[in-house]
This record gives structure tokens, C-alpha cells and sequence, in this order.
């Protein structure tokens, strides 16, 4: 299991102890344990409601554990304050906000942790240029976000994500709906953070142009660990043991709905 | 510029001047959470504060923003912890509202609804020396909170669940969002009356962000057709003698309808030089026709 890796560490960066979560009084996680170590690039993997975001959004503190311990940095979540450490990507949803706002507006954003008070000096607006340079976006520095394609607003928000210079990034499939090239820069962004020794946790549905990165790979089924492990040589991308990859419109095969299928 | 020579004139615009700031620079960030109907809702709630203003004889103005911001902070909760329909808990809260005010005003002393009809739609000209103090005090609040606090109230608005890992207080932001919103509405209240609140809150930039790209010009060239409608607005009705919460409104719908027929053309040439941007072959050809050339048959 993972506890032989995060031994050889100092302390986990990410450790999730018999985590138990649910939403709307249905058991989402029934246990989990996950680590990652300092370094350590580690891909969370399973179908549509394995539970792999939600057990993400606990991290975070975006939904509330019933149940085992949740640390970041070794401090338990509920007492972490340190957030400038952690770039987070959360799933990209069509819904931007009900008012324009530039790259350069939504990225900015992300350097509040280190900003406390909103303002922004030399360094803040230099930190900001360099995150839209290494996703390639310094050209649409000043265009609205929602005149982006889907892949280029992905690029956004991992700048977003790196703008508070972090050790830790967590990101909510950051592939999905990413046309090939936006792809290939997301890659070698998150190549170059991890050579600078980032540590990453991942969501993803399929290992894909990162599997090279991918130190580990945990396999959700049902809430349940599945699989905790090093990344299995997939024979083609769906070959990962235990993974279901149902898509939505297999109306008899799914293991697992989440209320947002239908 | 004789009607400056008046001083209930004088009241009237400073109280529609802070009024054209204050409501599109708190309603910028409810349109950006697209809760465009909240100052609405707020509207609605501080009825009961006016109405037991009335009752107590006290201030109907400070009675309200008490009960506005009550009323506010209860809809974040709904929000928050809202096990039943989140809508239906706040249809709930603003008829309920609405209803209190119309009874609490008939139960006070010589109380009829005549009283409330120049909180529901504005009455500038009995603006009195105490409400501009007011409307001062509470504006100056809104002013610091809305640009003071800009850049963690767009994190929030934009994307909380991102805020939240930024370290954001969300909640408190949330709170002060609705309590900034709750203020505003009864800034705004004696000059065009709660019902219509909403509309300079949400119109104006509505209206701005026809013509713009980033948050930051949204928000300065909302206040800019704030003020000017609201100061238009003001003298229009003092020469036209007709009702000015209203022709206020009216004014700013106006604007925008001007400015989306004005911004169709422009959004137009800047999808299409976006899509050249992205699309366009580099090789140079001699006397081809480029994809931004009018094409005319």
C-alpha cells in the first residue's frame, strides 16, 4: 500500500487516513487512504463517481469529512492556513462569471494567498506575467477569459494554480475536454514544475500524455481503494485494472451514477 | 442650473449621485455570482424595516438598512445550510417581507400605505437633512468595502470553491457581500424606492460590459452610467415634473439598449479578428484579401 512510500519521506504532503464522505446522505468515500509523498506525482484514477473528486474536495476542504483524518504539510486540514503552498485546478465548468474578466484578472486572482491584503507590488505582477508565460498565454494576457477555447482556459487556470509559486498542485481532471495542443503545453508545464520538485495530486479519468510523470496511481471503485500502486503499463489507455471507464450514454453497464448522469 | 439654487434640489442630487455609485459597484459583484435578483429580494425585506420604523417612530431609513441587512445575512444562510429549496426559503423570506411592511405600516399611529408608497418607489424631494446623513454614512461604507476590498470579492465572486484554497475567508466575504448589498438597497431606497433597486444595481452593468473585457473597466464604466443616469434622472423630473425613481430606471434601460445596439457591431470585428488571429494562414500573398476586408456584393 502506500505506506511504504510515504516511510522513505519526511512528512506526506497529502495524507488521507480511513477518509468517509458523503453528499446528500449517500456515502461517496467509504474509507479511503491516500498518500503523497514530498515529490511524489500521483495520479487519483477511476470511473464517473468512483469518488475521486470528492475525495480531492476534501483536501481542499470543499466538502466536510464524516469521518478519518485529513492532513496537508502534516497539519491536520482544519487548522492549515498555509494555502500559498497549494495550487489548486478544480474541475473546468462552463459556468464563468456573470461579468467579463481578462486572463490577467482571473490569474491575479490566484496570487491572493500571498497578497494577504489585495495588494499587488513589482513581484505579485512579475509572478503573474511568468504563470501565463509558462502556459503559454502571455498573448491573451488582456482578453476576456470567455472568448477562450476550452483547452486555453484550462491553461488559464493552471496559471492560476502556479501564480502562488506552490509546492503542492491538485488538479481536477485537467485533460478533459483539452484540445491536443493545449494538452502538450499542460505536460510540459507540469514536467517542468515537478523537475523544480513540486509535489502533484491528479484526477484523471485516463493516464494519457502525462502517464510518463505519473509516479503512482490510485484506483477508486464504489468509495473503495482499489489499487494503490505503481501506474499499471496500460495497453491502451483503457487497460488500467479496475477501471470502468463507462461513458454516460452506456445506459446498462454503469457500476456507479452520480446524480449529475442521467 | 437654477435648480441648484434649491436646497431640497441640493439633497436630491448628492443623495442620487451616491445612490449612481453605490448600486452598480455592489451590484457588479452579485451579477458576477449571478444573483443578479438578490437586491430584489433585499428590497423586499426592508419593507417590514420601514414598516417598523413607522410603527416605532423611529428613523424608517436606519430602521430598514436594520432589517435589510438582517434579512440579507439570512438568505447567505439559506444559502449555506439550506436543506429545503434554497428559492423556495427565499420566496418565503422576501414575500414574507413584503407583506410585514404592509401590515407593521397599517398597525402604527395614523400609519396607512399611502406612507410606504414613497419607500416602494423613491421620493426624492422629501429627501430630509437626517436621510442625506445617512445615505452619506452608509455610502461611504459601500464605497470602501466594494473597491477597498475589490480583488478578494472578485476571488470569491468568480470562483469560490478557488478562493477557498487561496485562504479566502469565503464565508465572510459572503456576509459582507450581503450586508454591503443589504446597505445599498436602503441608500438607494429614498431615491428610487425598493422596488426599483435592483434595476440600478443590475442594469448599468449589464449595460457596461456591452462594450468591455475586463472586470475592472465593467466596474468603472458601471458607476460612470450610475452617476449619469441617476443625476439625469434627478433633473429630468425636476423639469418635467414626472416621478424620479422611475425615469431613472427608465433612463438606464435606455442606456443599455443604446449601448447593445451600438456594441453588436463592435463585438462582431472583434470575433473576427480573434478567429484571424487563430485561423489565419502567415504567408503573405500579394493583393489576397484579408478576413477583416468588408466584403460588400
Amino acid at each position: 500500500m502506500a505506506d511504504a512510500k510515504s516511510e522513505s519521506g519526511i512528512s506526506p504532503v497529502i495524507s488521507l487516513r480511513a477518509v468517509t464522505a458523503e453528499l446528500g446522505g449517500r456515502p461517496v468515500l467509504r474509507g479511503i487512504d491516500l498518500t503523497v509523498a514530498r515529490g511524489e506525482v500521483v495520479a487519483l484514477l477511476g470511473a464517473n463517481g468512483s469518488g475521486k473528486s470528492t475525495a480531492v474536495r476534501t483536501v481542499i476542504g470543499q466538502v466536510p469529512v464524516t469521518g478519518g483524518a485529513v492532513e496537508i504539510f502534516g497539519t491536520p486540514r482544519r487548522r492549515f492556513r498555509d494555502w500559498a503552498r497549494v495550487g489548486y485546478v478544480p474541475q473546468r465548468t462552463t459556468a464563468a462569471g456573470g461579468v467579463p474578466a481578462t486572463v490577467t484578472e482571473v490569474v491575479t486572482s490566484g496570487r491572493l494567498s500571498r497578497a494577504r491584503f489585495g495588494v499587488l507590488r513589482k513581484a505579485d505582477r512579475e509572478a503573474v506575467a511568468h504563470a501565463l508565460e509558462q502556459v503559454g498565454m502571455a498573448d491573451r494576457a488582456k482578453d476576456s477569459v470567455s472568448a477562450l477555447s476550452g483547452g486555453q482556459h484550462q491553461r488559464v487556470l493552471i496559471a492560476r494554480a502556479l501564480v502562488s509559486e506552490p509546492e503542492l498542485l491538485i488538479m481536477d481532471e485537467p485533460m478533459a475536454g483539452v484540445d491536443l495542443a493545449s494538452q502538450e503545453v499542460l505536460a510540459a508545464t507540469l514536467r517542468h514544475q515537478v523537475e523544480q520538485g513540486a509535489s502533484v495530486l491528479l484526477v484523471l479519468h485516463e493516464l494519457g500524455p502525462l502517464e510518463p510523470l505519473i509516479d503512482r496511481a490510485v484506483v477508486l471503485r464504489d468509495g473503495c481503494v482499489l489499487h494503490d500502486g505503481p501506474p499499471p503499463k496500460a495497453v491502451g489507455q483503457h487497460a488500467l485494472p479496475g477501471h470502468d471507464h463507462v461513458h454516460p450514454h452506456d445506459a446498462d453497464a454503469a457500476p456507479v451514477r452520480t446524480g449529475l448522469l442521467t | 442650473m437654477e435648480f441648484l439654487n434649491y436646497e431640497f434640489m441640493q439633497r436630491a442630487l448628492l443623495a442620487a449621485a451616491l445612490v449612481g455609485v453605490t448600486a452598480p459597484a455592489v451590484g457588479i459583484y452579485l451579477v458576477q455570482r449571478r444573483q443578479a435578483l438578490m437586491g430584489d429580494g433585499i428590497g423586499h425585506v426592508a419593507m417590514t424595516g420601514v414598516g417598523l420604523g413607522f410603527l416605532l417612530s423611529t428613523s424608517p431609513v436606519w430602521m430598514a438598512t436594520a432589517v435589510a441587512v438582517v434579512g440579507a445575512v439570512a438568505m447567505e444562510l439559506i444559502r449555506w445550510y439550506g436543506k429545503t429549496r434554497g428559492d423556495i426559503a427565499l420566496a418565503m423570506l422576501f414575500y414574507g417581507g413584503m407583506a410585514g411592511g404592509v401590515m407593521l405600516i397599517n398597525l402604527a399611529p395614523g400609519g396607512s400605505n399611502a406612507n410606504l408608497s414613497s419607500y416602494l418607489f423613491g421620493s426624492l424631494s422629501t429627501v430630509s437633512e437626517d436621510d442625506v446623513t445617512a445615505i452619506c454614512l452608509l455610502a461611504a461604507f459601500v464605497v470602501l468595502v466594494t473597491v477597498g476590498l475589490r480583488r478578494q470579492l472578485f476571488a470569491v465572486s468568480q470562483d469560490e470553491e478557488f478562493a477557498r484554497v487561496t485562504g479566502l475567508p469565503v464565508r465572510a466575504l459572503n456576509l459582507l457581500t450581503a450586508v454591503t448589498a443589504a446597505v445599498t438597497v436602503t441608500v438607494a431606497m429614498r431615491v428610487v424606492g425598493l422596488l426599483l433597486v435592483s434595476a440600478l444595481m443590475v442594469v448599468p452593468v449589464a449595460a457596461a460590459q456591452q462594450l468591455t473585457r475586463s472586470f475592472a473597466a465593467t466596474f468603472a464604466i458601471a458607476v460612470a452610467i450610475g452617476i449619469s443616469v441617476t443625476l439625469g434622472g434627478t433633473v429630468t423630473s425636476y423639469y418635467q415634473d414626472v416621478p424620479p425613481g422611475a425615469t431613472i430606471v427608465l433612463l438606464t434601460i435606455g442606456v443599455f439598449i443604446v449601448l447593445t445596439l451600438l456594441a453588436t457591431p463592435l463585438a462582431r470585428r472583434r470575433a473576427r479578428a480573434s478567429a484571424a488571429r487563430d485561423t489565419a494562414c502567415t504567408a503573405d500573398v500579394p493583393g489576397a484579401r484579408g478576413t477583416s476586408d468588408e466584403v460588400t456584393v
